[in-house]
């Protein structure tokens, strides 16, 4: 293999698991260190310069970076990444020193954002900074889109939503609220330099089954539903009630009933347990809520009686792992089953719907009405309108929204500039700096901590269930969330390596507990993966090789399970270890007042 | 020296051997010794020995004297019987523990110092007697823990870190060893794991004195240009006569050896001990040869490696003394004192 690239910014970041696996790339390792340290502010404003609403996502977000987590690879159970970030939410002080300066003097640009959710208002975060005049478009009488209207406030209460979502638009977004934006072409009549749309995925999924016509009435859209319910035109659910569906929706929709007043409430998925769509942890939450969640039940016809609705005819089916290793259902031979109830919710998916944008405006949508783009800069094919959130590629998370508002501020500045949105975007980069603080000493506690995840403590259930308002979580306390800290491997201090001062006598080998560190013959790295001192077996998880050394053989590294407990360089006579910590820049605009 | 504890967590597919243990079950606390010791990689090659040959722990007694070389013990099979005795007693307290105890496993660790010098005449007793154990000498030619002085074995001309010149002879312990009657005599470098842990292999399961002579540098003090005992002077002056390999189950045909040039010696065990011939003329079993091949190598300047000499039909001490089979300390009472009428009757003997 060639010697790894180490000053490529990808090479190191792809190490940093987490923040690679999250959309906005934001830098865990040092918030977590942060919190450690109880610099919950600090740590705060890390997070809000990369994914803007980090009380809200510490609460709701849907968490790529813990399956990501090292961790999960060395014992299991991947660090609470999330409910950290909650902890320097809840714990922060004032924030409004570390606020960027929007100047008075605007830079003459007008930039129309529609639709109040977190893609919208994210962009407006990152070029109000820069002089941008930031109109916000938005149908409701209030912002924060899907955050406000189809989370629960037992998950996320309108506190930490209000905040996160005014001081966005205390920053000087002129507001325009309850304007429905109902053509693009009027929109587009207005001149603005650029156009953001950030309206989300809006059009609930129906199913369309005998006697579903009759019993309209009973039959709720879930995210239709939830939405009145955080706007207050529902208050209550009489009777029993069935949700169908398996996602994180379907998971609100019957938490939701539970506590406003269902005589019972009952989940009931196509699909098995292990494929359906809601998250781990949202699953445990419904169930130890005392909610059902039945599998393996594709639904046959409404039953009614003089149009009210009686319940539900269930077919009966087994999952069956077919060659491909997909699920396929075959009939359980069991008779169909009869679910009594007197409301449904269908949490079966939603569409991207945009009937407001004229098809004649020169811009593409495919079938599942989500618009032609360029997926770097978020360009649609009209060179003036820019596309993010759920309306981009369709139904995703908080995170994505934040992760796309980046990229779009980005082409917008550019594109206002007069320069290319895609060539002339700013490239990513990398600084290495050592961790070496004299003899044994480093920047960052390198000491392996093997303490099992900590639980998130909960209010008392019966708490918990009279009230909609009442937070189910407690969230870490100081304490605990320190000692969950302390589980993170630190994976941005990274191993590099000195081919020149390496003297080759193996004592990073023979220290090294996870047997990451071989010096070998230089092969293919198909080969090199096989004769390591232990085999490198994660083929996603890279190898860092040196240059040849002074007896031919090149020093390896296996990424996968380095605890970066710093060890090789502790024990490494010539320096030709160091631990550094790496920092990953990825451009954006408008960054805080660190 | 590093503070910081080796975590417990290891590499998911580390192996476990016939006794369902890592290797890190086979290891001690974190050394204390300078970083980049080759000392440390000695003792990792014998955790790595002991548990590729699934020996149970507490089966072990390990013995060292002082020195840097002495403190190691501690590094390796943390849950093994230890002594760490006076400098240059090692030979004494093992003779001891072995002549007590002679189902223990001995493992002997000295240094040049500890060996070469205080304990050569302890050295030389207990290779005559035939000790039955492992006698492993990290060998560095330098007082590194006084801070770098000339070790007996530091050959002549070869510098201080300062630069000036040794002006004695080097004492060869592989030489003495071979002259006084050990059965198994090898040498190897601390920097090349591949061929020293199938030697610590191979000297564990031989029955009586096996002595490895382990070049093994000093970061600190003799490493510099100008000594014999570097890493770079080793690697680059290095000539191996055979290696060795212990193979547990039957053998099978290595196709990338020529067949005069392997070798396949039976172990009391069951165990087939298997050489590679590098130099096609070397005899591994001609002790004469041996002793003749190395000091003729060493005046040309090159240190020989491997398995220089093994005896096919070792005897041990308890041979050559014909002690009963089962360990004195598990003989009872009784047995340990017949009584007088046997005095008696021993003494009527002699009349």
């Amino acid at each position: 293999m060639k010697p790894t690239k180490i000053g490529d910014p990808n090479y190191f970041h792809k190490v940093v698991d987490c923040q690679w696996a999250c959309p906005a790339h934001t830098p865990v390792p040092e918030y977590i260190r942060l919190i450690a340290e109880e610099k919950y502010t600090e740590a705060y404003m890390l997070n809000w310069d990369s994914n803007v609403f980090p009380g809200i996502l510490g609460r709701t977000c849907d968490r790529p970076c813990e399956p990501a987590c090292r961790r999960v690879r060395t014992e299991e159970k991947a660090v609470a990444i999330c409910r950290l970030k909650r902890v320097a939410a809840d714990n922060k002080g004032d924030v409004s020193a570390y606020m960027p300066i929007v100047p008075t003097d605007k830079n003459g640009k007008k930039i129309a954002l529609i639709g109040a959710g977190p893609a919208s208002l994210a962009v407006a975060r990152d070029l109000l900074p820069l002089g941008y005049e930031v109109h916000l478009f938005e149908k409701e009488e209030k912002g924060g889109g899907f955050m406000r209207s189809q989370i629960p406030a037992f998950r996320l209460p309108v506190e930490v939503l209000e905040e996160e979502v005014d001081r966005i638009l205390d920053m000087g977004v002129i507001c325009h609220f309850g304007t429905e934006i109902t053509s693009m072409r009027d929109l587009l009549d207005q001149n603005f330099d650029a156009y953001f749309v950030g309206t989300g995925a809006p059009r609930g999924r129906d199913l369309e089954l005998p006697g579903r016509e009759e019993v309209d009435d009973h039959i709720h859209i879930g995210i239709d539903w939830l939405s009145s319910v955080a706007f207050g035109h529902v208050s209550n659910i009489q009777g029993k009630v069935i949700v169908m569906g398996g996602g994180n929706t379907a998971m609100d929709c019957c938490r939701t009933s539970r506590r406003l007043g269902a005589e019972s409430v009952k989940v009931v998925v196509r699909s098995a347990f292990e494929v359906m769509k809601a998250s781990e942890w949202e699953k445990e939450d419904a169930m130890r809520e005392g909610i059902p969640i039945i599998n393996n039940r594709p639904p046959k016809e409404f039953v009614h009686e003089n149009g009210k609705l009686k319940g539900i005819v269930f077919e009966c089916v087994t999952p069956v792992r077919g060659e491909d290793g997909r699920l396929k259902y075959e009939p359980s031979g069991e008779p169909d089953e009869f679910i009594e109830c007197d409301h449904v919710l269908m949490a079966i998916g939603q569409d991207n719907h945009c009937p407001w944008i004229e098809r004649d405006l020169g811009m593409d949508f495919d079938k599942w009405d989500c618009p032609v783009l360029d997926d770097e800069t978020l360009q649609s094919q009209h060179p003036k309108v820019f596309f993010g959130g759920d309306s981009a590629f369709g139904p995703e998370n908080i995170i994505w929204a934040s992760a796309h508002a980046h990229k779009a501020a980005i082409s917008i500045h550019l594109l206002c500039q007069g320069k290319d949105p895609k060539k002339d975007r700013p490239p990513e980069g990398v600084n290495l700096l050592s961790t070496k603080m004299g003899v044994h000493e480093w920047a960052y506690d390198s000491q392996h901590d093997d303490s099992l995840r900590f639980q998130v403590p909960l209010v008392e259930k019966t708490i918990a269930l009279s009230d909609i308002k009442v937070e189910v979580e407690l969230g870490f306390d100081k304490e605990l969330g320190a000692s969950e800290a302390q589980r993170c491997l630190n994976c941005d201090i990274q191993t590099v390596f000195s081919e020149d001062l390496c003297i080759e006598c193996d004592a990073c080998v023979d220290i090294c507990p996870m047997d990451c560190i071989s010096f070998v013959e230089n092969a293919d790295e198909e080969d090199l993966r096989k004769t390591l001192t232990a085999p490198a077996l994660e083929e996603s998880q890279d190898l860092y090789v040196s240059d040849e050394l002074k007896t031919k053989r090149v020093m390896v590294k296996d990424e996968d399970v380095c605890l970066h407990c710093g060890l090789c360089a502790e024990r490494c006579p010539t320096n030709a270890w160091d631990m550094q910590r790496s920092v990953i820049h990825v451009p954006q605009l408008g960054s805080y007042n660190a | 020296m590093t503070f910081i504890a080796k975590p417990r967590v290891h590499h998911p597919s580390l192996p476990r051997n016939d006794l369902g243990l890592t290797r890190r079950d086979y290891e001690g606390s974190v050394s204390t010794l300078c970083a980049g010791c080759g000392h440390d990689s000695v003792s990792a090659s014998v955790v790595q020995a002991c548990a590729e040959l699934s020996l149970p722990p507490h089966r072990f007694v390990k013995v060292s004297g002082i020195g840097c070389s002495s403190k190691t013990p501690s590094y390796f099979l943390n849950k093994s019987h230890g002594f760490n005795s006076v400098h240059g007693r090692m030979p004494s307290v093992m003779t001891g523990a072995n002549l007590a105890n002679r189902d223990l496993l001995g493992i002997g660790v000295s240094g040049d110092g500890d060996s070469a010098s205080i304990g050569l005449g302890q050295f030389a007793h207990i290779v005559r007697r035939r000790i039955n154990m492992l006698y492993l000498v990290d060998n560095n030619g330098t007082y590194g823990l006084t801070k770098g002085q000339f070790s007996a074995t530091n050959d002549r001309g070869s510098t201080s870190k300062k630069g000036i010149a040794n002006l004695y002879e080097p004492i060869d312990l592989v030489s003495m060893a071979l002259q006084l009657g050990a059965s198994f005599v090898a040498r190897s470098f601390s920097g090349d794991k591949k061929q020293l842990v199938p030697l610590i292999k191979a000297a564990l399961k031989h029955k009586g004195m096996a002595f490895i002579d382990v070049i093994s540098p000093c970061v600190a003090f003799n490493n510099h240009v100008g000594s014999t005992k570097s890493y770079e002077f080793t690697r680059d002056h290095r000539d191996t006569a055979v290696n060795a390999d212990l193979i547990l189950t039957s053998p099978e045909v290595m196709a990338d050896y020529e067949e005069g040039a392997r070798e396949d010696v039976a172990m009391p065990d069951g165990s087939t001990l298997r050489l590679y011939k590098l130099d096609a003329d070397y005899d591994p079993h001609d002790r004469v040869g041996a002793l003749n091949y190395v000091q003729k190598m060493q005046e040309e300047g090159t240190v020989v490696t491997g398995l220089l000499y093994v005896d096919s039909n070792p005897v041990e001490c308890h041979d050559i003394m014909g002690t009963v089979k089962t360990p004195l300390a598990q003989l009872t009472e009784d047995e340990l004192c017949p009584g007088s009428n046997i005095l008696e009757s021993i003494n009527e003997s002699f009349r």
